[in-house]
């Protein structure tokens, strides 16, 4: 792995530019009064890095929406004798052509923050678990992640509570620290190697760890208390028939599925056939587990009608089910997205905490 | 209820051409690789990815020629049958005639049945992987899919995604008595687990099958019925809800009727098939009768889109009924959340 390299900020614009001539860059730009991931126009080389993106940047790898394949019907050429049945056995049999998509260019997403880079090795054992998702393991191959550490929380980060960290060097390939007049690399990964070969890139300052790690320590500390969420995997599951817990907090959600859209870790998805003369395309788009439609079936069985058994499921998803099944790993990254843009403020800390609170209670109660 | 079957089914239909394009992976080889790689081996990584912090470098990379387990093979529809006002039965071939001649299924596994512009939907294959001749799939007319699934004739193109999913414990089950229990359209599993009882009949005890519909109407599988009541080694009972004239069989609900019928717990399994609410009494019918939540096996049905443990909306808590299922012990089941 490379030694630790520092950018100034003025040499970011250049830096980014270079990698776009062989790679797909992907940064955070303001359009509106939103920060989104976006590819980087060198053009305007706006890249923002003291607002906090608006959107996780799960899309880079899990669009949200993406050609499985095409396919196309060739046609039977005509001919006149095979409308004759006595015929039709020799009549030549139609064809199904299928095509999977092009490989994904060489990324790199820029600045992106830590919380996001967890959400996308929350993914990876979703993706290349008991099966090998190849559109996402092609993608997330080909992709460096560069993440930011975050120097100012928000009032809604919680990144601490879930074993995370606003400077984590779990899951990207290379950490920047903001210094002021410069950025601070950290290689990572071997995946690193691909984007610090720029003649812009200095020499890391000699004190420079230090300071970034002074740096990360003053952003933990904004957080504040870390509650312990010891157990909460079989808290929920302890919860998981109290209907008032479930009714009350799913009272004010209104199923927009905006929490599920800005989670860095959510990965549900669909999958739908578009089709014009005998020609189209297999999609898959995302979906929200906060949807009735979602796990409506056919027969009109609805095992997820009710909303509060959707927060349900998606709270123990996350704070649960996920634990289960990869050693004790919460996938929640305490983004906070989910609680900053809910049009009707449900706040999946206060849940967790209660339901800390309540599995307590009813674990006494239970046992004596 | 009759047998509408095409005059032009058939092994001597020819082999139709399929190619595979690709840019991107080595696709050709993908599709011509994949005996049963879909399903029966979920491609194992060396080191699963833990997700947590030492996950680092551990990201599983595609294994060459790996099947994409979103590709269908695609499949030649030889033969249609309308089964009732609702139901039709399709048999299909896979048209890669390597992949097809590999092809291996255990009885239970589902697979994804898709019309190329419609979409895919989960269906059990219900013929047993015993007789090979083609898969056969049973369809309820429901949905959006399986209106467009229901106008299929011989010779159209589908696609087929599978083996998908865990299948019944057929090895655990030899040497004991099988009661079979299947409710309307839930007698495709059992019709699976039926022939491939009966064609490895020595390996069990007596079988039983209860067979219940709502009218005789509405029972699919009508033409093999005389087959099965007439059959020494198996002792079939059917049954509708309601009184119909020139009926000979039973009448009244399968719970109810099981009871009466009073199967034996001893060394025996059930397998129960059906829609959630007969599933529902049927499993307290076996309680009454005795039968431990182990001796009990039922499968279970859900909305499902990837098939693969992915796409999310199958799960009952940390279980995913789509490769952890169909197939559940109700002792099983009782370990799950309470969300069926």
């Amino acid at each position: 792995m490379s030694a630790a390299k520092f950018i100034a900020h003025t040499d970011v614009p250049a830096w980014l530019a270079e990698l776009a001539a062989s790679m797909r860059v992907i940064a955070p730009v303001t359009e509106g009064g939103n920060v989104l991931y976006r590819e980087f126009d060198s053009a305007t080389n706006g890249v923002e890095l003291n607002r906090k993106p608006t959107e996780s940047a799960k899309h880079v790898l899990f669009p949200r929406s993406e050609a499985l394949f095409t396919f196309r019907k060739e046609p039977v050429p005509f001919a006149p004798d095979s409308l004759d049945p006595a015929t039709e056995e020799d009549s030549p049999a139609p064809r199904m052509t299928l095509t999977q998509p092009e490989a994904p260019k060489p990324t790199v997403v820029f600045g992106m923050l830590c919380c996001d880079a967890g959400g996308v090795t929350t993914f990876d054992p979703v993706y290349g678990g008991r099966y090998q998702d190849p559109y996402y393991l092609q993608k997330r191959e080909a992709t460096v992640l560069i993440a930011k550490a975050c120097n100012e929380p928000l009032k809604t980060c919680f990144c601490t509570w879930v074993g995370s960290d606003p400077a984590n060097k779990r899951d990207a390939d290379i950490l920047a620290t903001d210094f002021g007049n410069g950025l601070y690399l950290e290689a990572l990964t071997e995946r690193a190697e691909r984007v610090l070969g720029s003649k812009l890139l200095q020499d890391a300052p000699a004190n420079a760890e230090a300071k970034a790690e002074a740096l990360h320590a003053a952003a933990r500390e904004a957080i504040g208390e870390v509650p312990s969420l010891e157990g909460i995997d079989n808290t929920l599951t302890t919860l998981f028939d109290e209907r008032d817990f479930w009714w009350s907090h799913s009272a004010p959600c209104l199923a927009c599925g905006i929490c599920t859209n800005l989670c860095p870790t959510c990965h549900c998805f669909t999958i739908t056939d578009e089709k014009a003369s005998g020609a189209g395309v297999r999609l898959r788009s995302w979906d929200t587990c906060m949807a009735a439609l979602y796990t409506l079936e056919a027969s009109g069985h609805n095992p997820r009608g009710q909303k509060a058994a959707r927060l349900r499921n998606r709270v123990g998803h996350k704070f649960s089910y996920f634990l289960k099944n990869n050693n004790g790993r919460i996938s929640c990254q305490g983004c906070g997205r989910c609680i900053k843009s809910c049009p009707s403020s449900v706040d999946i800390r206060r849940i967790v905490l209660d339901a800390m609170k309540k599995g307590c209670a009813v674990k006494e109660a239970a046992n004596g | 209820m009759a047998k509408a079957a095409s005059p032009k089914n058939g092994p001597s239909r020819k082999a139709t051409a399929v190619s595979i394009e690709s840019h991107a992976a080595d696709v050709k080889k993908v599709a011509d690789s994949a005996p049963a790689a879909p399903a029966t081996s979920p491609a194992s990584p060396a080191s699963p990815p833990s997700g947590g912090p030492e996950a680092h470098g551990a990201i599983p990379v595609l294994t060459p020629g790996a099947h994409n387990p979103y590709l269908p093979y695609v499949a030649t529809v030889r033969e249609v049958i309308k089964e009732t006002h609702n139901i039709m039965t399709f048999r299909v071939t896979l048209d890669d005639e390597e992949v097809w001649n590999s092809f291996h299924f255990e009885p239970g596994q589902v697979g994804q049945l898709s019309l190329f512009g419609a979409g895919e939907a989960t269906f059990v294959i219900n013929s047993p992987p015993t007789r090979m001749d083609y898969l056969q799939f049973s369809v309820m007319r429901a949905g959006e899919v399986t209106a467009a699934l229901h106008g299929l004739r011989a010779g159209d193109k589908v696609g087929v995604r599978a083996p998908l999913g865990n299948h019944f414990p057929y090895n655990d089950m030899k040497g004991k008595d099988i009661v079979l229990i299947g409710g309307g359209i839930g007698m495709a599993p059992i019709r699976t687990l039926l022939y491939y009882l009966l064609d490895n009949r020595k390996d069990y005890g007596t079988i039983t099958l209860l067979y219940g519909a709502r009218s005789p109407q509405d029972m699919a599988y009508s033409y093999e019925l005389p087959d099965w009541l007439s059959r020494e080694d198996l002792d079939c009972v059917l049954t509708i809800d309601r009184e119909a004239e020139g009926w000979e069989h039973r009448v009244g609900l399968i719970p109810n009727v099981l009871l009466e019928m009073n199967p034996s717990p001893k060394n025996a399994v059930a397998v129960c098939c059906g829609p959630p609410i007969m599933i529902k009494f049927t499993m307290e019918a076996l309680a009454k009768l005795n039968f431990a939540p182990e001796q009990v096996i039922t499968t279970l049905e859900r909305r499902m889109k990837c098939g693969i443990g992915i796409c999310g909306r199958c799960n009952i808590g940390e279980k995913y009924v789509c490769v952890d299922g169909p197939v559940f012990t109700s002792a099983e089941l009782k370990a799950l959340p309470n969300e069926l």
